[in-house]
């Protein structure tokens, strides 16, 4: 069936259709426009690398390695280190995934193991509507309903590990704000949950049968079938999920904008105010010029190879699950 | 020398077992962790359903407080602090600027999969492009509205052709790649028996192929065109704002629904916040009659493929 697949995709078997002129002159036009369009992406990736970097290039010519090693970012100084907004982001991508990625395969697994098939439908389309639920409503729920409320909590989980030695210098400490790193984190988690589970969840659903049923004859419980079978036989699919959360979180910007609090700093009390690449990007962009707009698109162009890269490598890691479920599957 | 003993701890199964975890553990304690382990998938699902819960539950009690007609139709108050007005020119904006986005994306994301999957499925330039795809679905929506203000706004000005265009970009490579996936679907039968009756390939493809993946390329395109009515980042320095009505999408700064969220939800007034309110349950209404007919669409898809 495949080889068939394979051969009628490559061409030979046009061979066995009519050949009648007219009929191939609109084959080779519709053939050529489908190739065209295909090869706009192409074409958008690499303007996108190109027409950024060249606006972008002013603040990167002036400021150096220092526009990635320098934490001063001061518009009337001229002074432009966007360092501070590298660790948001990478602080608040940190607490998303240390979140969401338990509570995604915990989904996953839930979705797969526990929900009878006929309910599987509903509760998938559950997730589908969270993830469908657009950031900008994620972030006017973050920064009017859950900024003022969780600031209480934050006072009470500050006090309380006020005496303990580590926990004590990332959770205690004033200012403490609702929009802060750790609700940037929050929201984020709750954004990247859907993502990640269905990439595990499909990867989950690929375990062979057999592999399951061999588990179970030797006697193992649910649990022990899936830390020997299920686990271990969907890591890089784990691992493909994860980064593309991560990916996602990274570049998610107007939750973000709305809920960190826009105080560039570089602090490990994450009850604080912070700011991230792409909530600069956001907040800032409308009121920019010159050299200042120049720096806020090099951010972009961070942005996009940081995300570029990780997804890059997401992306190969899924081939390779799939490809040695290929294998498996002969 | 291995005993089995189902009933009572694990079967001792040697050095290399995977089970070997097992061994030292009674029944009852497996038990114990196997109850508490599905406890926590449980805990987790139910943590993803209370937020969604939450946030659906505020959007609609904060949001009907100011829905009405004239909301939905009115102009936005110049005077930002301003009570009352309404947010007819945002739902204007979002509707066009996701219309021409659409006009755009989807005639070259459906082309676009027809290639990938119907005429070069194994050369290595389709195989590059397909991973450019999956890439380019994972480019951050703010830099695509950088992408699209330093090749378009630059030159052209802002208006809600710029956004519209912004908007395509991110949809483009999700319709690709799932066009794609719904055309593997189609059983190399079909294309088979058309050859055989002498039709040509793109002949096929259109009479035969397309129908037949029909519902599931349907079904992409609305979860893609649910996605970007909803993106507010590529809009914001692509569209501007405007406070009336603007239906010429070519010309002049454009608003849409989820701009008006956003710069709405910043503001510590509560005309605003509640028209930032309103707003959004406008928006969550659009995305998700959207989505649900995808997902109403791809399972009458399924059950159909299933017979």
């Amino acid at each position: 069936m495949t080889l068939v697949d394979n051969e009628m995709r490559s061409g030979s078997v046009s061979l066995l259709a009519g050949e009648s002129p007219p009929g191939r002159r609109t084959d080779s036009v519709f053939r050529s426009a489908a190739a065209l369009a295909a090869g706009v992406v192409l074409l958008i990736l690499g303007l996108i690398l190109v027409t950024t970097t060249r606006n972008a290039w002013p603040a990167f010519a002036e400021e150096g390695l220092s526009f990635v090693t320098s934490s001063t970012w001061d518009v009337a100084g001229a002074a432009f280190g966007t360092l501070a907004f590298t660790y948001g982001t990478l602080v608040i991508s940190a607490i998303a995934l240390l979140i969401a990625v338990p509570v995604s395969i915990g989904v996953a697994l839930f979705v797969t193991e526990m929900v009878p098939k006929r309910l599987r439908a509903g509760v998938v389309m559950l997730i589908d509507l969270l993830s469908s639920v657009p950031s900008v409503v994620f972030g006017l729920w973050g920064i009017l309903v859950v900024a003022p409320a969780i600031t209480g909590v934050y006072t009470n989980i500050s006090s309380a590990l006020s005496g303990v030695p580590v926990l004590r210098t990332v959770f205690s400490g004033a200012p403490i704000s609702g929009r802060s790193f750790f609700t940037a984190g929050l929201i984020l988690a709750i954004m990247i949950t859907p993502i990640i589970t269905s990439i595990t969840r499909e990867t989950f659903a690929t375990v062979p049968r057999a592999q399951k049923d061999a588990a179970y004859a030797l006697g193992a419980t649910n649990w022990e079938m899936i830390r020997g079978s299920v686990l271990p036989f969907s890591r890089s699919g784990i691992v493909a999920g994860v980064l593309l959360g991560f990916g996602r979180a990274i570049g998610e910007t107007i939750a973000v904008a709305l809920v960190i609090g826009s105080s560039p700093q570089i602090t490990q009390r994450l009850f604080s105010s912070g700011d991230a690449l792409s909530a600069v990007i956001a907040n800032q962009f409308g009121e920019s010029t010159g050299t200042y707009q120049a720096a806020l698109i090099g951010m972009g162009v961070l942005l996009f190879v940081i995300t570029l890269v990780i997804s890059a490598f997401a992306r190969a890691m899924i081939a390779r699950a799939e490809r040695r479920i290929g294998a498996e599957s002969v | 020398m291995t005993t089995i003993d189902l009933r009572d701890g694990a079967p001792d199964l040697g050095e290399e077992t995977r089970y070997s975890i097992t061994r030292s553990r009674s029944g009852r304690q497996r038990q114990a962790i196997n109850f508490l382990v599905h406890a926590l998938f449980v805990i987790a699902f139910v943590s993803i359903v209370v937020p969604l819960a939450l946030v659906i539950g505020y959007v609609v009690t904060r949001g009907m407080k100011v829905m009405s007609v004239s909301f939905l139709t009115d102009d936005i108050p110049i005077v930002t602090r301003a009570p009352g007005g309404g947010l007819g020119p945002a739902i204007v904006g979002t509707l066009l600027i996701t219309g021409a986005a659409m006009l755009m994306a989807v005639p070259l994301g459906i082309l676009g999969g027809i290639y990938l999957n119907e005429y070069g499925a194994k050369r290595r330039i389709t195989k590059a492009i397909r991973f450019l795809a999956e890439v380019m679905t994972g480019v951050p929506s703010i830099v695509m509205g950088l992408f699209i203000y330093t090749t378009w706004v630059l030159a052209f000005g802002v208006s809600g052709f710029a956004g519209a265009l912004a908007l395509a970009c991110l949809m483009l490579p999700v319709i690709i790649r799932s066009t794609e996936e719904m055309l593997r679907l189609v059983p190399i039968d079909q294309r088979q028996s058309a050859y055989a009756l002498g039709g040509r390939r793109a002949g096929t493809i259109f009479r035969v192929v397309l129908p037949a993946a029909a519902p599931g390329i349907v079904s992409g395109v609305l979860l893609a065109v649910a996605r970007a009515a909803g993106e507010t980042a590529p809009l914001l320095f692509t569209i501007l704002t405007v406070n009336a009505v603007n239906t010429d999408i070519f010309h002049g700064a454009n608003t849409a629904l989820s701009v008006q969220i956003f710069r709405n939800a910043q503001q510590v007034f509560p005309g605003p916040q509640e028209r930032a309110w309103g707003a959004a349950l406008t928006l969550l209404s659009i995305v998700f009659v959207f989505t649900l007919i995808a997902r109403a669409v791809s399972a009458i898809f399924a059950r159909k493929h299933q017979v």
